[in-house]
């Protein structure tokens, strides 16, 4: 509940914000929701943020409860969607049910490895995972950018894109949620998605990996006198944050464009951050949460158009604030406590 | 001889990409010495970046763009300060709130100012810096190598980055202490974010600090939390990135090196660099504790 608090001050006070760009934070607020749910065709854009805000959030959360920060979802998402493009645009040949399978394994495996390498640095060179993750980033925007420009550039578009995988590469005749919202990127990922959050929800709170990977993120000296290697569960940790942020290739090159386009994403694994955060890293408070960021999102896209001084990075000063109004909550438990004493 | 100007260049090149790495870290180095995590810098300096050029711009003066850099640095230093001192916000995910905040918050402004959501409007030749920030940088290394570990004062900011308990025991506030070390982190982040948009570029634009706030921080792991050392660090960083700019479009053995091969090499080089074999990097004991 005080999430939820934190998230509507944070709210309330970047709408107040925009009185000092002219506008009434009312009538922003009316386009906000307006813009996120007013058709099935803004749900639909809404519902396809979400998929990948999903996926980045499970990622930022693994991580959070090994005791890793994980900022590096941009980057290890980057590498998945390009991986994933480049096998489904090389190998034109592979038939049906293997293709989509063998592309998004290769894409999960690349950014699992970035993630791995973030692990690995933390755990055995002791590097600041935060910062490492930072630098993979640019790197992996980079190692993009250079081979979607030179090794399979997109013949016929003058755009910064991948070429188009084969068409048995994408799921799209066997997609249900696409037909619910025709025209828009939403697709069966979504539900892929939730599944996934189930799953990981399974995986910490009953298995023993699951159980020490959360051991060593509350009192590291207590796991490891308890036994359990540190390392393995770091190093094991980010390589998992890797993998769920390398699904955004599911949702994003098999589900949707077919294809990586550079500036795809709005910055996925920073808001995921934020979902990770709004949810206290729970996998099935992210479902929810990252349909809110969501939300946000494709409403503030249409702030543009809709307000004269206010533009779609308007989302990054709400989400920002709602960060801040729930990091700053463990201040208003303590003074209770206090007075409760007092 | 032509060997010579190439290497006084690279040199030259080297020192000037390195001002604002140099003004970030040492402001970290504050901030951390006092036992309070700053991944903010990245926002702190796109701040001073931002006002340095539009004070810049709207006075006719460097000078002037300095200041505002300093005074829009001390600000949201003190934000800074407030939620992770007052609140006991959780430091690194303040810290990336507040760059998060700032890359919302500039095109909000701009659009406001100047009806547009990307840069500024860029200075005349004669309004921008030749050389001072770099001397000043120097300046700053050599004047918090004094401070930090010859006087009383600085001293505070290494207790309380060490042992609170103690520095509370002899009667001094650790939460002053460490409110007066972020807010001068944010302001000489600031100041390196102003080298950015007042001495090496002519004016803002998006992101143009591309990182540096996080290489700052490395580069003060990379030293130890020592200001000469992390200085050194900021030289090697910024020779990475001074050679990558001079190598773009180079060919070797006939074949054009690709260019985001080249731009990525200061993030290759940072990680080698934090991957350590610099021997053992110990951080200050109270740093990141509440």
């Amino acid at each position: 509940m005080k999430r939820v608090f934190g998230f509507f001050l944070g709210l309330t006070l970047a709408l107040l914000l925009t009185l000092f760009a002219g506008e009434n934070p009312w009538n922003v607020f009316m386009i906000l929701v307006r813009s996120a749910f007013g058709s099935m065709y803004d749900l639909g854009l809404t519902l396809s943020y979400t998929t990948p805000l999903i996926f980045c959030g499970l990622s930022v959360a693994i991580g959070f409860h090994a005791g890793l920060f994980n900022i590096g979802a941009e980057g290890q998402l980057t590498m998945a969607v390009v991986t994933t493009a480049a096998i489904g645009v090389l190998f034109p040949q592979i038939p049906f049910p293997l293709a989509p399978v063998i592309a998004l394994l290769a894409g999960l495996v690349a950014a699992g490895l970035w993630g791995w390498i973030a692990g690995w640095l933390r755990a055995v060179r002791g590097s600041h995972e935060v910062i490492i993750t930072i630098m993979m980033n640019f790197i992996a925007a980079g190692l993009a950018s250079w081979f979607t420009l030179k090794i399979i550039p997109n013949p016929e578009s003058q755009n910064p894109e991948t070429a188009m995988v084969a068409p048995q590469y994408m799921f799209k005749d066997y997609d249900l949620i696409a037909r619910l919202f025709p025209d828009t990127p939403a697709n069966a990922s979504l539900g892929f998605a939730v599944v996934l959050a189930v799953l990981m929800w399974i995986f910490l709170w009953k298995t023993t990996w699951g159980f020490e990977l959360r051991a060593v993120g509350s009192n590291p000296e207590a796991a490891h006198r308890a036994g359990i290697s540190e390392k393995k569960v770091r190093i094991l940790a980010m390589t998992l944050a890797g993998v769920m942020a390398g699904f955004v290739a599911l949702s994003e090159v098999l589900g949707s464009a077919g294809q990586y386009r550079i500036g795809f994403s709005p910055d996925y694994g920073f808001i995921g951050i934020a979902v990770a955060l709004l949810a206290s890293n729970n996998p099935l408070g992210i479902i929810v949460a990252a349909f809110l960021m969501g939300a946000l999102h494709k409403g503030a896209s249409d702030l543009d158009l809709e307000t004269t001084t206010i533009t779609r990075d308007f989302s990054r000063i709400i989400q920002a604030l709602v960060i801040l109004g729930v990091v700053a909550q463990g201040y208003w438990e303590w003074i209770k406590i206090k007075r409760r004493k007092g | 001889m032509e060997t010579m100007t190439w290497i006084l260049s690279l040199t030259l090149a080297t020192l000037r990409l390195a001002t604002p790495l140099v003004f970030a870290s040492m402001g970290g180095l504050m901030s951390e010495r006092s036992g309070v995590v700053n991944v903010a810098l990245e926002g702190f300096m796109l701040i001073g970046a931002f006002a340095g050029a539009i004070a810049g711009q709207y006075f006719a003066s460097a000078w002037m763009g300095w200041g505002f850099a300093l005074l829009a640095g001390l600000a949201i230093g003190a934000v800074y300060a407030f939620f992770v001192i007052e609140l006991k916000a959780d430091q690194i995910i303040t810290g990336m709130a507040v760059n998060l905040f700032v890359m919302g918050f500039i095109p909000f402004v701009t659009k406001i100012l100047f009806s547009s959501t990307g840069s500024t409007p860029a200075l005349l030749v004669e309004d921008r810096f030749t050389f001072e920030p770099l001397l000043m940088a120097g300046l700053l290394v050599a004047a918090i190598s004094f401070w930090m570990f010859r006087t009383r004062s600085g001293l505070w900011i290494l207790f309380a980055g060490e042992n609170p308990e103690a520095l509370t025991a002899s009667g001094v506030s650790v939460r002053k202490v460490r409110w007066s070390a972020v807010t001068l982190s944010g302001a000489f982040a600031a100041m390196g974010g102003a080298s950015l948009s007042l001495f090496l570029a002519s004016s803002y634009s998006p992101m143009m600090t591309g990182g540096r706030g996080f290489m700052a921080l490395a580069a003060l792991i990379f030293g130890k939390w020592k200001p000469v050392p992390a200085f050194a660090a900021c030289l090697l960083f910024a020779f990475a990135d001074a050679v990558q700019i001079r190598l773009q479009g180079v060919q070797i053995g006939g074949v054009e090196i690709p260019v985001q091969f080249v731009q990525i090499l200061p993030y290759i080089v940072t990680v080698i660099a934090l991957a350590g074999f610099i021997g053992k990097s110990r951080a200050p004991k109270a740093l990141g504790h509440q």
